[in-house]
């Protein structure tokens, strides 16, 4: 079984670290994970996004076409990939910095004011890890328990004073998905042939 | 008040040698300023259509993206010599490269040197910010002691990297050089000598009186990770002392062509 | 040792300092800058030699000198870097001094750009430089093999006395996976360099170090024995992957990059019943052209896979020597491919017309 998730926004809005938390979390969980972010010459302001996959055999490619998740951070982000995600797939979106809904009827897709909700818990850097929070509730690759415990474990020495707002921001992500969830109607069933 | 007679007048506006596009430069980067007044002095002395860049690899890479003449993309360093296969074949065109620290002083050192050695009729822009920008902020020829830079983590030891190399001092030496000058755009009034001398390398090349050279002390925010008003602070405290402003190379002749403020 | 999460640039360059390399030369280039800043922090905190050159014709020139003392001494750069070191290469390997460098290749020509690419294979595996020389090139295709093969090239180096190249993209130097870094090695005492190294002559003849033959028929003994190292290094140090070739009748050729995306593509094809397999050769000098070869004799078809116009697919045409067609994908200029791609290429050669 392997799951691919992309996460993607602005430079500086963590979906790098993100990203790395869930590969820090497959490793310590003993499965197979990759990680590639993008890469480019623009310091300031530029996109970045990174794919995780993480699975129980040995991973070939890197890199997927259509992701099973994306978390997206900004409105390029939702553009770009909102199309991509595989059928049945998760689809989380950052509501605080897009102002459009997702079109997509066939994936589960939830929004999520992550920069509001990172600030009520003291600190809006930690919008990532409340949207990180919400795709662990909707899509279950890695027990929420086993990613916090990662981050405690690989949250770099200056940012350890965060961890647990860290923790409460995921956990907060998680409520509202499984809110939303309740609230929203199920995807439609993908037709055996559209594969 | 009678609105007729009020009349419209232009004070500022986006010279005729750069293109009306958004930047790619980090916020506060003074790479557009510098590229601005090179735009401005080429638009004054009226040679856009006569003008041929060359862009060096470095954040400025993109140059011809923003100047609006002809341009061309060098390798690594080796801009002088591109420009200087230019100017041969094309001696009535403006020859220019922009270059950075590193592309001019450490991949580039040698071509700069012969190109300045062998007088070669065309104008040299040297952006010397104390770092690479590009490839992520690693160690420039021109980074001071002490500084820490990502491939000198504890900061610039010069018993391992060696001294930084001022290469206006340098290149002062060579009877090929007409005009070399340091400048620096950390405020107005630098600002404004900056773009005098600038005028005035163009005006020696024009006047086919040899190699010219204006080297303007400029900013990194990003790389050396400050805001962009300390880091123009940062030019002044620490840069200036290290690489001192002023004309280095003034020949026979340079002075009675140029330099007029505008 | 425990598994680690490791991004590739970090990871060959910590690989190198525990396989006991002494010194380190190399010039900023995205995207393996990562491994040069490695090395600025840890070199110096192990009392090794670091230095950022002012190019990389001169970094890979103090490569060169290093080697020359029998030091364990290795560059890194990406294309345009690397293009730079062929002068350097070749004169290293016209000294027969061993030496490892890394090449995270990126999109090219010219400047290109910083994005994935193969675009390198002609030039590293066939020499690059001027002259009749061919170094060793190892191309991995996932992190642990990144280091794995590092470690080896330095020893693959100290017993041919030649050039190693390790082979990688973009793609390996900046992706992160878990794997684990040797133990480090003690580095070896100057008094047990060996004996053709300048340490200075105390007690024994000068040692000389020079790639000029005036006279031809020297020149041209000296290049026999570069020929006969060659070929020893043909008989011992082919190295390839296989899979789900056993009960196969077509089969997918990719290196490093290519070869794993590749991999997930014959996975697809499985499921859907097509009977393929993966040959990903690892040593690109020397090439498994027997292997190859022997492929051939039962294969209905080859598809070649890689990330430039077509390179390596001249070595497997010459392995296939005509038994069966040789198809070719490519994605050029810093595009990887995706799986769904290739398999899209294996659906076209498993149809009918195709056999
Ligand atoms: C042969 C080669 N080596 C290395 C590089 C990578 N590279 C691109 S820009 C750069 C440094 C540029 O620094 P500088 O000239 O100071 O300009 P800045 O980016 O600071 O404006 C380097 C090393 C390259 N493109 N080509």
């Amino acid at each position: 079984m392997q799951t691919e998730i992309i996460i993607s926004g602005f430079g500086g809005q963590g979906a790098l670290f993100a990203g790395q938390l869930l590969a820090y979390c497959a490793l310590d969980l003993d499965l197979h994970v990759t990680w590639i972010p993008s890469y480019g010459p623009e310091m300031r302001g530029g996109t970045a996004h990174c794919t995780v996959i993480i699975s129980d055999d040995e991973i070939g490619s890197p890199l997927v076409r259509d992701p099973r998740a994306a978390i997206v951070m900004n409105l390029p982000s939702l553009d770009r990939y909102e199309t991509l995600v595989k059928p049945g797939g998760v689809l989380v979106v950052n509501a605080s910095l897009v102002d459009r809904q997702p079109t997509r009827q066939d994936i589960t897709t939830v929004m999520i004011p992550a920069t509001e909700e990172a600030e009520a818990i003291g600190d809006r850097r930690m919008g990532n890890l409340v949207l990180l929070g919400a795709l662990l509730e909707l899509l279950p690759v890695l027990p929420p328990e086993a990613v916090g415990e990662s981050l405690g474990r690989h949250i770099p020495a200056h940012h350890r004073d965060l961890l647990k707002s860290n923790l409460e921001a995921m956990a907060r992500g998680a409520a509202l998905a499984s809110a939303a969830r309740r609230d929203a109607v199920e995807p439609e069933a993908v037709s055996p042939g559209a594969a | 008040m009678d609105l007729s007679e009020m009349v419209e007048s232009l004070v500022y506006r986006k010279p005729d040698s750069l293109r009306d596009v958004e930047t790619h430069y980090c916020p506060g980067c003074t790479h557009g300023l510098a590229h601005r007044l090179v735009a401005e002095v080429i638009d004054e002395l009226g040679m856009r259509e006569k003008a041929i860049g060359v862009a060096p690899v470095g954040c400025s890479v993109f140059a011809y993206n923003y100047f609006n003449m002809d341009f061309a993309e060098a390798a690594h360093g080796r801009a002088p010599a591109m420009a200087t296969g230019i100017k041969r074949v094309n001696p009535d065109n403006l020859v220019f490269t922009y270059q950075g620290d590193g592309d001019l002083a450490s991949i580039g050192a040698a071509e700069i040197l012969h190109a300045a050695g062998r007088g070669e009729n065309i104008t040299v822009v040297f952006i010397n910010n104390a770092i690479y920008g590009m490839t992520g902020g690693q160690m420039a020829p021109t980074t001071l002691p002490g500084q820490r830079t990502s491939s000198t983590p504890l900061g610039r030891d010069v018993e391992v990297h060696g001294f930084p190399l001022r290469m206006c001092e340098v290149l002062s030496q060579l009877d090929g050089a007409a005009y070399v000058a340091r400048r620096s755009l950390h405020d107005v009034a630098n600002i404004r000598k900056a773009k005098k001398a600038l005028r005035q390398a163009f005006e020696v090349q024009l006047n086919g009186l040899g190699f010219a050279m204006v080297e303007l002390l400029s900013n990194c925010p990003t790389n050396w990770g400050m805001g962009a008003t300390d880091s123009l602070v940062w030019i002044e405290e620490h840069m200036i002392p290290m690489f001192p402003l002023g004309d280095y190379k003034v020949g026979p002749g340079v002075a009675s062509v140029g330099g007029r403020e505008s | 040792m425990a598994r680690e999460l490791l991004e590739g640039n970090v990871a060959f360059a910590e690989a190198a300092i525990r396989a006991g390399c002494e010194a380190y030369f190399g010039y900023p280039i995205t995207p393996q800058t990562e491994a040069l800043e490695h090395m600025a922090r840890r070199m110096p905190e192990l009392g090794r030699a670091f230095l950022q050159a002012e190019s990389e014709v001169a970094a890979i020139n103090m490569v060169y000198g290093a080697a020359c003392t029998g030091a364990r001494v290795m560059s890194s750069s990406s294309s345009p870097g690397v293009s730079l070191m062929m002068e350097g290469m070749s004169y290293i390997a016209g000294s027969e001094v061993p030496a490892v460098l890394v090449d995270i290749m990126r999109g090219g020509p010219g400047l290109g750009n910083i994005a994935p690419s193969q675009g390198d294979y002609f030039q590293i595996v066939k020499g690059g430089g001027h002259g009749d020389y061919r170094p060793i090139v190892l191309a991995p295709a996932t992190v642990q093999e990144l280091i794995n093969l590092t470690v080896e090239a330095f020893d693959l180096a100290e017993r041919y006395r030649c050039i190693v190249v390790v082979l990688a993209d973009g793609c390996l130097g900046q992706m992160m996976e878990p794997a684990e870094l040797p133990p480090m090695r003690a580095i070896r005492p100057s008094a047990e360099r060996p004996e053709w190294a300048l340490n200075g002559a105390e007690g024994r003849s000068p040692n000389v170090i020079s790639s000029i033959y005036l006279e031809p028929l020297e020149e041209e003994e000296f290049n026999r024995r570069l020929l006969a190292k060659q070929a020893e290094i043909e008989a011992h140090e082919v190295r390839f992957r296989e899979l789900a070739l056993d009960d196969a009748e077509l089969a997918v050729v990719g290196f490093g990059t290519s070869g794993r995306v590749a991999q997930s593509a014959v996975k697809f094809a499985r499921q859907e019943g097509i009977k393929v397999g993966l040959m990903r050769p690892i040593s690109l000098n020397p090439f498994p052209y027997d292997a190859l070869g022997r492929l051939a004799d039962r294969m209905r078809a080859f598809l070649v896979v890689e990330m430039n116009g077509g390179q390596m697919v001249e070595d497997v045409r010459l392995a296939v020597e005509g038994k069966a067609p040789v198809r070719f994908y490519g994605r050029m200029g810093g595009v990887v491919p995706f799986p769904d791609e290739i398999l899209a290429e294996i659906r076209k050669l498993n149809a009918p017309t195709e056999a």
